[in-house]
């Protein structure tokens, strides 16, 4: 009986890494995330190439959030391993700000800073990167300066290049920033502050911070479940117009109507499995299963 | 009989206020009680923020130990009344000939706002969108940075009422200290003016005194509101 109890408690065993597909570009391996008993992903093998359009469906429960924040580790699986780019994200060596400032995520409730104006939540992240690398840099110039003051003058190693100084980083990240807020026509906006903004304009100021980062691949998790019906529209406008980019997206979304249009494979998951997946035709035009015909009965 | 002992007071208090040697007196007291209370206040919000932030940590390996000290620091502060606190820290801990008393009396009172202004940033922390974090930390920013520049300036806008209200009763605690030694202050600058045979009473300068701790907590109330508006700016419509 004691033994049954440490075990269950102590179960730190994980499935072995398997060597990743080097031609996908997100990878997830026997993906499992359990919140106590109750296990929200189930084994989920999945891999993602570059320039798809994946849309998840399903229903409510069935864990479609959750393989989504797994993706980029805000929710850390308990078992199983995503790979972006070759690195294993749940690798605790790999840097995963680095890995994540190249995933654009888009959230339910939008998440502006609050605190911050428009233009300043999006140039937040770029600036801080600019600034940290530079900092880097200079900390780095500094120690092989004290390094070579012990050196002969043909052994010096020489300094790190420092490309733009902290007010270039920063001008760059507003003109930047200036012209993708042009670009939904909300420049007008660039100086207040999130709370006066409608659902839609924040939720597209959201999608437009994630682009900031020049990502490879966008996430999004519901972004149009917290709007009007009204606004819907202009959301989904700007996430095609992304799509026909080429941007590489896996979106979460009730919009059935959106995901035929857009994706290039839907994925429907049902109880924290993805039970079924295809082209937007295969799967709206002719489901196999009972529970995703059930299921498009009710939504669509 | 009674108006005679409320006009004499008048008297008193005009007195107080026109003596050149009781007024330094006073100067000297509302200055020593400012400069105990700002410094503890800096200490008590240093310490809260700390213990806060550690206090809402995960539960992990690396936490566990400081999360436990925090979490003792907390308890014992808090059910301890703060004289007998400054009393060990006067008489054990800091019981160094020349060392002088205000010092003692700053970290003593410091310590003790730290734990309960803990409390309350935690709170302000904890009333922050999680939300918020995570929208930081998916674009790839840092843990501490988001802490730092999102969560906690969206936090410190809850959390200035009730820190204000602790910061009110620190000033006002400030005066335990008259009781353990000569430390200049207000309420034992009161005291030490009505000690003389000349004006033959306490009850003047103590009046005068508490005027003067009303006026300290007067203005840090209007100080807070001003704040408090600032920092509200994002929220206009």
């Amino acid at each position: 009986m004691k033994n049954a109890k440490k075990e269950k408690f102590f179960k730190t065993e994980k499935t072995p890494v398997e060597p990743y597909d080097e031609a996908a570009l997100l990878e997830a391996q026997h993906l499992t995330k359990s919140f106590g008993e109750l296990k929200v992903l189930n084994d989920i093998s999945e891999k993602i190439y570059e320039g798809e359009k994946i849309a998840i469906i399903g229903p409510s429960g069935s864990g479609k959030s959750t393989f989504l924040r797994c993706l980029n580790v805000l929710e850390d699986p308990t078992d199983g391993y995503v790979f972006f780019e070759g690195n294993n994200l749940c690798n605790l060596k790999v840097d995963i700000n680095l890995q994540r400032r190249r995933m654009g995520m888009v959230f339910q409730h939008f998440n502006l800073f609050n605190n911050m104006s428009v233009l300043k939540n999006i140039t937040l992240a770029p600036v801080y990167v600019g600034m940290h690398d530079l900092r880097r840099a200079k900390l780095n110039n500094f120690k092989i300066k004290l390094l070579n003051l012990f050196k002969k003058k043909d052994k010096k190693t020489p300094l790190e290049e420092i490309s733009k100084t902290a007010k270039e980083i920063k001008a760059e990240a507003k003109a930047n920033a200036m012209r993708l807020l042009e670009r939904i026509g909300l420049a007008d906006k660039a100086d207040v502050y999130p709370s006066t903004l409608s659902g839609g304009q924040r939720q597209r100021i959201a999608i437009v911070r994630a682009l900031a980062m020049n990502p490879k691949v966008m996430l999004f998790d519901e972004p149009t479940s917290a709007l009007d019906p009204e606004m819907v529209g202009e959301v989904l406008a700007l996430i095609k117009e992304v799509a026909n980019e080429g941007m590489t997206m896996v979106i979460v979304t009730h919009e059935m109507n959106f995901a035929r249009e857009v994706a290039t494979r839907v994925l429907f998951m049902d109880e924290g499995k993805i039970t079924e997946q295809g082209t937007p035709e295969k799967i709206f035009g002719a489901p196999e299963s009972d529970r995703l015909k059930d299921f498009l009965s009710k939504v669509l | 009989m009674q108006n005679y002992i409320l006009a004499n007071l008048f008297t008193q208090i005009g007195k107080i206020f026109s003596t050149q040697k009781y007024m330094k007196y006073v100067w000297r007291g509302l200055w020593n009680t400012l400069y105990i209370s700002v410094c503890a206040a800096v200490i008590g919000l240093f310490i809260g923020t700390i213990v806060a932030i550690i206090k809402i940590q995960p539960k992990t390996k690396a936490w566990t130990v400081p999360k436990i000290i925090c979490e003792a620091y907390t308890t014992v502060i808090r059910g301890t009344p703060m004289a007998l606190q400054l009393f060990i820290m006067a008489f054990a801990v800091f019981a160094i000939r020349g060392f002088p008393l205000a010092v003692t009396a700053i970290i003593a009172f410091g310590i003790n706002s730290g734990a309960y202004v803990s409390e309350n940033i935690r709170a302000g922390i904890l009333s922050v969108d999680k939300g918020q974090t995570e929208a930081g930390r998916a674009l790839g920013v840092s843990g501490g940075f988001t802490m730092m520049r999102i969560v906690i300036p969206q936090g410190m806008k809850n959390v200035i009422p009730s820190v204000g209200n602790e910061l009110i009763a620190l000033i006002k605690e400030t005066s335990i200290v008259s009781m353990v030694g000569t430390v200049y202050d207000l309420t034992y600058v009161s005291k030490l003016i009505g000690a003389p045979n000349e004006l033959a009473t306490y009850l003047a300068p103590m009046l005068v005194s508490a005027a003067f701790y009303l006026l300290i907590v007067y203005a840090l109330t209007l100080a807070i509101k001003l704040i408090e508006r600032r920092l509200r700016k994002s929220e206009k419509r």
